[in-house]
């Protein structure tokens, strides 16, 4: 062992957006030698089209966002390899096979893996998160076997999840801990929409349900659950879609230096404890996040902006961590869900109010939340309806006040032409609300 | 969905298919009977296969099983289908005779069939042009409305397929038919009021340019619409809109491949290499069709001397205006030239060099001693037939939707070099939001990458886009937009995507 060596001037490990976005903007900004080692694929797809693969919308192919013959091209050396031990002293990591890699920086974007939270059953077989591509594999090895599934989890995976197995006519019951589906995230009307949405496409949803226990039949694979009301549910599948958490057992096992709490410990530059060592995306963990963000988010797009970031740091421009006003969106069944500023579920009445209209036949609506007192644009949450990002990342970097963005709302409308004028209506109920407050 | 209907529906149209296909082995004569019953049972077959495949399911996009389902993931099914619209192209193109085409006696068999609603539009028995065109407006009427019903939630959608639709029933077979039997002594000419050159190479053609001055009010109004297209409308309108005005929403090849050929769109190749190849081919068969219309413009006019330009005048209006346009590139480039500008200036020269030799070398019958009808006749059967017709539709199941579009047309050439460089049309990426899925990529008919402009954040300005929507249609994050604005900065490019402080 330990007979293969390789060296870099910057190893990445995993190949997610994270990963990928820091390899590709090292690159642009230097010559520097770039590694990056890879375990669930050789070259970077997009996991968020994992769901369409299994809907027959695309093949893995397509979830290449760049040729394979772009890495070479671009002096990107690629290594398939799971990584066993980081050490910080010989500045060089060793991977499952033995190889030796040394590095001056090294950059861990290693991602998530799917929660799992003590159930019984929970590790049978036909029980999976839907977060790697081997998650894919299975289910659709597991699929012509499957005629009821059950998933647990009310958030984004989960419900792509249930679109994905109701696309094969597999029998879906949904259980969801909320009362209304992600109502942490989505404000009550949105929530609701989604649930009305949910039950429409005929999912067997079932609010404010627990998971119990996983029941294994006599060859260890799942055959049932039990709910936290004591029903059992036959089925042949279950989805554990409760959120993700940093995928760092590696370093734990393998007792590194890089000091770890629930993810990897960076500061405002990305940087773990250790100087040449950065941590970026769903793995890191922010020892001073911004106060209105979590320390770890598990969102594409700050993975992203993370890769952008420390590639600009380890290029000789030290550059923070410093993500501008949020956004996300999603799709939740056929409804599209945008979101640019902070506006809250269950927000503080004093410290956030909300406009909201809703179309009176169509899954359409838009939210604006605007400070009470100061009448300063807050966010906005939409669905049904598309919402440009440049418009509105200007009025919250330009602190607008709520009137001046309900009468430019037009502005920001980004639906296809020929679309109906929604803003319109929605700008003439926030006006018919907004006025008695201003008088 | 419910697979007993499905099944029923398949059926019923198979049997209207097979009994018109029967007439080219069995003589019906001239059955109005037959005809409307296999056309009926292939509209019943088909629609309600179409509503009960969507049936049930809520309004939005309906890609589930694309690339599971052999007919459109170049399986089995796929292939035959290919091998099946190929050989009726073949027989259409080059046996007219086995569907019982004959052009001196009365037809029989299939074109036989046609002949009472050849008569009913034209008052003339019908070719197998008129039966080609008739089942091409069919297929484009009864997809068009599945098309309709997949896309339901989308107005561009619908709207656009309404268009294509329109044009293609009205403008380019209903209008000409009726026209034909109101005028039947004027010699032949085009009628197809939307067919614009070089799409129609034949549109400068001895024969039919002389044919439109023949013929009376119609003629003239046909040869000024035909320049007006060429020299005004589109122009105009591209600068607008984009090309899409005529690619996605005027054009008959357009009219096929979003109604019977959108569940092949997704079989563009997207690879770099093929984009490569895509701008080769067009750009080359473009340069050629504006060689051989420069040749039997120059042979037509050695006919007409006293016609209002000489050969004289049309030489020297071709040279200056080719090199007015190589100027333009000089100046516009002179601070570095792209390999682009390299080839566009050395086809500028290629088309000056050859006008020189056009001249030295020619005589009434041949442009540089080739006969020009021979030379217009092998860009018929290669491109107008071979290219359009056969590559173009037949292997939709193959190669996609497109692919003459792509590779081939003429007038998409012309269009695109004008979309990228003079017009308000983009598509426009929704700041940082995209998350390189892929939809938009794979759904694209004309194999534009999409993504990589999106996942940067910036705005997809591409020649060959035919602003057909799907892509912005099948983003889940809203993300692509078809837009038509100022042309200040259209092309924006930025380090980084909109959201992150750097």
């Amino acid at each position: 062992m330990g007979n293969k060596n390789l060296s870099t001037s910057v190893l990445i490990i995993g190949n997610g957006i994270s990963g990928v976005t820091a390899a590709r903007h090292i690159r642009k900004r230097s010559d520097l030698s770039i590694t990056i080692v890879s375990e669930e694929t050789k070259y970077f797809f997009s996991r968020t089209a994992l769901m369409y693969i299994y809907m027959g919308h695309m093949k893995f192919e397509h979830t290449k966002p760049y040729e394979n013959s772009f890495w070479g091209k671009n002096k990107i050396n690629i290594v398939e390899g799971r990584v066993m031990s980081i050490n910080d002293s010989l500045n060089s990591v060793e991977l499952n096979d033995g190889l030796r890699i040394s590095y001056q920086y090294l950059i861990i974007g290693c991602g998530s893996k799917p929660n799992k939270f003590g159930w019984p059953g929970q590790d049978l077989k036909g029980v999976s998160g839907m977060y790697h591509l081997q998650d894919l594999e299975q289910l659709e090895k597991l699929s012509p076997y499957i005629d009821s599934s059950v998933i647990v989890g009310g958030g984004l995976i989960g419900i792509e999840l249930a679109e994905m197995l109701h696309s094969r006519n597999i029998k879906v019951h949904y259980l969801v801990r909320e009362s209304s589906f992600w109502n942490k995230v989505l404000p009550k009307e949105e929530s609701q929409m989604i649930t009305r949405h949910i039950l429409d496409h005929h999912i067997g949803l079932q609010l404010e349900t627990e998971l119990k226990e996983i029941v294994s039949d006599t060859h260890g694979r799942a055959k049932g659950v039990y709910t936290s009301n004591d029903d059992y549910i036959s089925c042949q599948y279950v989805g554990l879609t409760c959120g993700v958490k940093p995928n760092i057992d590696f370093l734990t096992e393998s007792e590194s230096n890089i000091k770890t709490d629930r993810g990897i410990l960076v500061d405002k530059y990305l940087q773990t404890n250790i100087e040449n060592i950065y941590a970026i995306g769903d793995c890191a963990q922010q020892t001073q996040p911004n106060p209105k963000r979590l320390a770890i988010e598990a969102v594409w797009y700050t993975g992203r902006m993370m890769g952008e970031a420390v590639a600009r740091t380890i290029t000789g421009n030290e550059t923070p961590y410093n993500p501008g006003q949020w956004f996300n969106s999603a799709k939740f069944f056929d409804i599209e869900y945008q979101t640019y500023g902070w506006v809250n579920a269950q927000p503080n009445p004093k410290q956030e109010k909300h406009l909201y209209w809703e179309h009176p036949q169509k899954n359409i609506s838009i939210r604006l939340a605007y400070h009470p007192n100061t009448f300063k644009f807050i966010g906005v949450v939409n669905m049904g309806i598309r919402l440009k990002h440049e418009v509105f990342n200007q009025w919250l970097e330009d602190h607008r006040d709520i009137s001046f963005v309900i009468h430019d709302l037009q502005h920001a409308h980004f639906d296809p032409e020929f679309y109906g004028n929604y803003i319109k209506m929605a700008k003439t109920k926030f006006e018919q609300h907004l006025i008695p407050e201003y008088s | 969905m419910n697979k007993t209907i499905q099944t029923l529906a398949i059926s019923i149209g198979l049997v209207g298919f097979i009994l018109m296909t029967t007439t080219v082995f069995i003589d019906f004569n001239r059955n109005s009977f037959i005809l409307t019953l296999s056309l009926i049972l292939m509209t019943i077959g088909g629609l309600l296969y179409f509503l009960n495949q969507y049936r049930g399911s809520l309004p939005g996009i309906k890609n589930n099983h694309v690339y599971r389902n052999s007919l459109t993931n170049r399986g089995v099914l796929g292939f035959l289908l290919g091998l099946l619209i190929t050989f009726i192209y073949v027989l259409i193109y080059w046996y007219p005779e086995t569907l019982g085409y004959q052009s001196q006696a009365p037809s029989t068999g299939l074109v036989a069939l046609f002949d009472p609603l050849s008569y009913l539009l034209n008052g003339k028995p019908a070719s197998q042009w008129f039966v080609y065109g008739s089942l091409y407006t069919f297929a484009i009427l009864l997809f068009g409305i599945k098309f309709i019903y997949k896309y339901r939630h989308n107005r561009y959608q619908i709207i656009r397929t309404i268009s294509v639709m329109f044009f293609q029933f009205g403008f380019a077979y209903f209008i000409p038919e009726i026209l034909s039997a109101f005028n039947p002594d004027t010699p032949y000419f085009a009628k197809d009021l939307k067919n614009i050159w070089p799409l129609n190479y034949y549109f400068f053609d001895q024969w039919h340019l002389k044919n439109m001055l023949n013929g009376e009010n119609l003629g003239m109004f046909f040869l000024i619409l035909g320049l007006a297209l060429v020299f005004v409308i589109s122009p105009i309108l591209t600068f607008f809109f984009g090309k899409r005005w005529y690619c996605s929403w005027v054009c008959g090849c357009a009219g096929l491949a979003e109604t019977a050929g959108d569940p092949f769109r997704q079989l563009s190749s997207k690879k770099i290499n093929v984009w490569k190849l895509e701008r080769y081919m067009i750009h080359a068969v473009l340069v050629f069709i504006f060689l051989t219309t420069i040749a039997v413009i120059w042979s037509f006019l050695g006919r007409y001397p006293d016609y209002f330009i000489d050969r004289n005048r049309f030489f020297v209006i071709v040279v200056s205006v080719t090199l007015l346009a190589t100027g333009v590139i000089y100046f516009t480039k002179r601070n570095g030239f792209s390999k682009n500008s390299r080839l566009t200036v050395a086809s500028l020269g290629l088309i000056i060099v050859t006008v020189f030799a056009i001249r030295a070398f020619s005589n009434e019958t041949h442009v540089l001693f080739i006969e020009s009808a021979k030379l217009q006749k092998s860009y018929g059967f290669f491109i107008g037939a071979a290219f359009s017709g056969v590559l173009g539709v037949g292997f939709y199941p193959i190669l996609g939707s497109r692919v003459w579009c792509r590779f081939g047309c003429p007038a998409a050439a012309i269009l695109g070099i004008q979309q990228r460089l003079f017009s308000r049309f983009r598509i426009t990426t929704n700041g940082g939001q995209c998350i390189s899925c892929g939809n938009c990529s794979v759904y694209c008919e004309m194999g534009i990458d999409v993504r990589a402009y999106a996942q940067r954040g910036e705005n997809i300005v591409r020649s060959s886009c035919v602003g057909c929507g799907i892509c912005a249609a099948v983003c889940p994050r809203g993300v692509l937009k078809l837009e038509n604005k100022e042309l200040k900065n259209r092309m924006p490019t930025y380090e980084v995507p909109l959201g992150n402080h750097l």
